[in-house]
């Protein structure tokens, strides 16, 4: 038990981080047209793709002798990258249609 | 110094997060939005190469490793995302989506493969921590890839008799795993097996659910992902990650339920309403 209020207490910042994040994310969605619903998912998905971050510090941190860890890593790197270029193109893709449609009709 | 610069340039990408999804939830603002909020992760990426540990000789390789996964990542990621037929669009979100978790997923089994578990006697944080970006991040992996299959009409609907039952079986084992482990029980078998019994819980949490309620589902999916991006930030007390990664998780779990609002439907039902399915839809 005590340990467990020794963790909180050394990441008390990145808790307050946590909760307050939570809340923004609420707030900052409320008020969101139907239409834009699979956009704003997309651009969600992209934005999470910052977990390519973590990736590159797994590299970072790997001794160049430690093949595994650097396969694995690699194979993170590329995959996140995936996330993050795949979803902001998508995205801008979806909201470049949006822009046309309404001044065909 | 230049430590600062690199948590001056995560706090930059966090704002642009922010901003970028609160211009995405406006017609006018959204392409901008997206652009911003590239721009920031562009920001966070760059900075971390380049500032999170002065070049070390040594690692050259990891450097070329990091360039050539990029590269890869940036060439196969616009290819993908420039070619798929706009009617597509969704499955392609649920792929990008999947590829998000699988590399949380893998972060957490690097991170515990350097994990030193004689060093910490009691309660283990950061292995707490590693467990749960494993766990969500791979749910969210096999869930976001049987998502796509289906959109794109190569995995057929399919319900094992009993589907709930089994799932909510496969849920208290991984808790009880996870549980298990944290009361100093840490051993690899277990940790693989963790992984093994998410990847599957992942498969038959999706399977049964009707093609129209997909994007509800992926939209779920994409608020896991967040969270376990999240976990990974808690593990290196990265704030780029943390609120990138959480903005997405609170953010995706109220789309989730405005989404299933705009269908008339509760979320529970499109989960669980698996049996009905072929009725309702």
């Amino acid at each position: 038990m005590e340990q467990i209020l020794n963790y909180i207490g050394e990441n008390m910042e990145m808790i307050y981080f946590l909760i307050l994040a939570i809340l923004l994310g609420v707030e900052v969605i409320s008020n969101v047209p139907a239409i834009l619903h699979t956009p704003l998912m997309s651009g969600a998905n992209a934005v999470h793709g910052v977990v390519v971050v973590g990736a590159i510090i797994v590299m970072l941190h790997a001794s160049p002798d430690n093949y595994p860890s650097l396969i694995v890593g690699f194979l993170a790197v590329v995959m996140g990258t995936l996330n993050v270029v795949g979803g902001f193109v998508v995205t801008d893709r979806m909201l470049e249609m949006f822009k046309k449609k309404p001044k065909k009709s | 110094m230049t430590l600062n610069i690199l948590e001056i340039a995560y706090l930059i990408a966090s704002l642009t997060f922010v901003i970028g999804l609160k211009m995405l939830s406006h017609p006018e603002s959204a392409r901008k939005g997206n652009l911003i909020a590239a721009l920031g992760m562009l920001i966070a990426v760059i900075a971390t190469i380049t500032i999170y540990q002065p070049f070390d000789e040594s690692k050259v390789l990891n450097y070329g490793l990091i360039a050539l996964g990029l590269v890869l990542g940036t060439i196969i990621g616009t290819m993908m995302a420039k070619k798929v037929k706009m009617t597509a669009m969704p499955q392609m979100v649920s792929f990008f989506n999947g590829m998000g978790g699988a590399c949380a997923a893998l972060i957490a089994v690097i991170e515990y493969q350097n994990h030193n578990t004689s060093a910490i006697s009691g309660f283990d944080g950061e292995f707490l921590v590693m467990l749960l970006g494993l766990i969500i991040g791979s749910v969210s992996f096999s869930g976001s890839l049987i998502a796509y299959g289906k959109l794109e009409g190569k995995i057929k609907d399919f319900v094992l008799p009993m589907n709930q039952v089994v799932n909510m079986l496969m849920l208290a084992t991984i808790l009880g795993l996870t549980i298990y482990q944290m009361l100093g029980n840490e051993s690899t078998p277990l940790f693989y097996g963790l992984l093994a019994i998410s990847l599957i819980y992942g498969v038959l949490f999706v399977m049964p659910i009707g093609g129209a309620d997909m994007p509800v589902v992926i939209s779920l999916l994409n608020s896991f992902t967040g969270v376990a991006a999240a976990f990974g930030g808690f593990l290196y007390s990265n704030k780029a990650m943390l609120t990138g990664g959480i903005l997405v998780g609170s953010a995706g779990t109220i789309l989730t339920i405005l989404m299933c609002k705009a269908m008339n439907r509760s979320l529970t039902n499109v989960l669980l309403g698996a049996f009905g399915g072929s009725t309702a839809g």
